[in-house]
């Protein structure tokens, strides 16, 4: 079994976004980056136990990023991973990055890819249902766990109200949550062997483009909070329904 | 023409969100002057349906095949295809949600329509067809502007308050061609969560952190939470050991909510935290800190002992509903 894992590039979860050229893009000074958490903790993990478990025979990592994106795909190959492919382009459209991957799986073929809930950036949770779609497979959302064995996945998924446990045939896509695998930390001899593992680059195919993203904007600042005293729980409850009327 | 709205029921009724879907549909019918087609899959009653026409659609278009009433996303989107392309329809609209989030990028992927996950306005037309959404889990904003002929929208749940009007929708079966790929994936076992109110959808929600100490103290959140008629929820660190379920775990990478109300006991306001509830309209903050971050993302304020605080609290709940009946 060959799997794929996709990881894409975001900011460190306490960065503090700030806007530039008129708040046409996001001011990346000072922002550190880190591998998307859905993507390492969990899917690349995931992977990583099934190569050992002796269930998967290659694991491969795959980014859509410019050249600034090797820095994570080199900390993720220090988790593990056999070989990375980034593929040169820059997308902030979910199609695009998708139509990408797909373009790249069609010629290399992989059994089982893994991908995150979704990126932390910019909260679409939609590339790997889409590369399901462009590749004619079967997408699993929202898992919570991810067997495999033979040619067949068996994955507890959360659903509308509740969860599933589903089986399906590969190839599939699947996108894990927590619970799928416990996150790692690398140790040295995964950094030392990281270096040596293939970094490909890939040339991007041409994709429309379907999206442009006009301005971005910051949250309006909260009024300021109203202290109610810990001895008066009715004032609280009447502020609630009268003022915020929201009980 | 017409905008095709997917639409979720449950239990023989169609979900609130998905009136909001419906609504919004209306509302963009109206600016680019069509109408709305609201899909049904699965097994619903006519009249329920034809009260879709109170929040905006004209016609419901029903696929009642049974295998529907599970998720399975190749087939809704065989299905939404369908409708779109019977009705001529340019704009397809989701909820934001599971099902939607598992249908809608299928539909942008197959029909090359850009997509705008998670809508938290209306399309602005003066400059192409720009929605505001969410990015950067709620620390920022971002004006997306659709490029394609086709456009995929996912709808924020509770972003735009519902209100009822008369109307009727006529209802249409529609025939979709299913393929057995349609339904690739078997399901082998389903737990509905039942009784419980769902944090995903919750309007209102008492969550608890740290500041609580220890499991044995969460009777507390859980009373106020019934007496509220409230979903319950946590910090990422009470999940992590093994407090709370998993599922209650909001913030940056947990789950989002977006309440009309969001209690927050004992926790500190991580911007990890803030990142998934920085949707909630009202905010409480109760923490024994007075310097807790937390306080300067909150409406409301309580400084002091949560555990002394909650059941007060709780009372006085209980005393306002049985004044209020
Ligand atoms: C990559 C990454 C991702 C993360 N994702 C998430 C996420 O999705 N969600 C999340 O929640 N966190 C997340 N975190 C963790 C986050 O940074 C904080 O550590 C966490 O939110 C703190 O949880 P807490 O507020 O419950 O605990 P603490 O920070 O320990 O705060 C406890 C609070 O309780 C108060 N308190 C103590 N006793 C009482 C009492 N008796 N009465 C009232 N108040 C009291 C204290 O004053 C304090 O403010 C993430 C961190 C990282 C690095
Ligand atoms: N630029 C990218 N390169 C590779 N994989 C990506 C990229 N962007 C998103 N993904 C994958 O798709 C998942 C969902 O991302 P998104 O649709 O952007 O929320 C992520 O968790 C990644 O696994």
């Amino acid at each position: 079994m060959k799997i794929l894992v996709c990881i894409s590039q975001v900011p460190d979860t306490s960065t503090k976004i700030m806007l530039e050229n008129n708040n046409t893009a996001i001011n990346n000074q000072g922002v550190t980056y880190i591998i998307n958490p859905y993507d390492e903790w969990y899917a690349l993990i995931r992977a990583l136990e099934l190569k050992e478990s002796g269930t998967a025979t290659d694991v491969h990592l795959i980014t859509v990023g410019k050249a600034n994106t090797e820095q994570i795909i080199r900390k993720a190959l220090a988790l593990g991973g056999d070989e990375a492919i980034r593929i040169d382009a820059d997308s902030n459209d979910p199609y695009e990055t998708a139509s990408q991957i797909a373009g790249y799986v069609k010629s290399a073929g992989y059994d089982l890819i893994l991908c995150g809930k979704e990126s932390i950036d910019y909260n679409n949770g939609a590339v790997g249902a889409m590369l399901a779609e462009l590749l004619d497979m079967d997408y699993i959302g929202f898992a919570t766990d991810i067997q495999a064995e033979g040619d067949l996945v068996t994955v507890k998924r959360e659903i509308e109200g509740g969860e599933e446990t589903v089986t399906c045939n590969l190839p599939v896509v699947v996108a894990c949550q927590k619970g799928v695998a416990e996150a790692r930390i690398p140790n040295m001899r995964g950094i030392m062997a990281a270096r040596t593992r293939p970094l490909k680059v890939v040339a991007p195919i041409a994709v429309d483009s379907v999206t442009s993203i006009l301005s971005y904007e910051l949250p309006p600042a909260k009024a300021g909070v109203k202290l109610v005293s810990p001895d008066d729980m009715d004032e609280l409850v009447e502020l609630l329904h009268s003022e915020a009327k929201v009980i | 023409m017409s905008v095709v709205v997917l639409v979720e029921h449950t239990e023989g009724n169609i979900k609130k969100k998905s009136l909001e879907a419906i609504q919004y549909a209306a509302g963009i019918a109206q600016k680019t002057g069509t109408t709305v087609s609201a899909v049904v899959l699965g097994t619903l009653a006519d009249n329920v349906m034809q009260d879709l026409g109170q929040y905006g659609a004209q016609k419901v278009l029903h696929v009642p095949d049974a295998r529907l009433n599970q998720l399975h996303a190749r087939a809704y989107t065989n299905a939404l295809i369908t409708a779109a392309q019977k009705e001529d329809s340019k704009i397809i609209i989701a909820l934001h949600d599971i099902n939607g989030r598992a249908v809608a990028p299928r539909l942008s992927a197959k029909l090359k329509a850009g997509l705008v996950a998670g809508a938290l306005s209306y399309p602005d037309l003066t400059n192409g067809f720009a929605i505001k959404k969410q990015v950067f889990s709620g620390k920022a904003f971002a004006y997306v502007n659709i490029t394609s002929d086709v456009k995929v929208i996912t709808l924020m749940l509770n972003t735009f308050p519902l209100s009822k009007t008369e109307g009727s929708a006529s209802i249409q079966k529609l025939d979709v061609n299913f393929s057995d790929k349609d339904f690739g994936i078997r399901v082998k076992e389903t737990n509905k969560i039942t009784g419980d109110i769902q944090l995903a959808d919750a309007q209102l929600v008492v969550s608890g952190g740290r500041g609580m100490k220890g499991p044995e103290n969460w009777g507390l959140i859980e009373g106020l939470a019934k007496e509220l008629g409230a979903a319950t929820a946590c910090s990422r660190p009470v999940a992590d050991a093994h407090w709370r379920p998993h599922h209650e775990h909001v913030g940056q990478t947990g789950g989002t909510v977006r309440p009309d109300l969001y209690i927050a006991v004992g926790i500190s306001g991580a911007i990890q935290h803030l990142a998934g509830v920085s949707g909630s309209k009202t905010i409480v903050v109760i923490n024994k800190d007075p310097e807790a971050p937390f306080f300067k993302a909150a409406n409301y304020g309580v400084v002091g002992d949560a555990l002394e605080i909650l059941p007060r609290l709780t009372q006085a709940v209980e005393k306002f509903r049985q004044n209020h009946k």
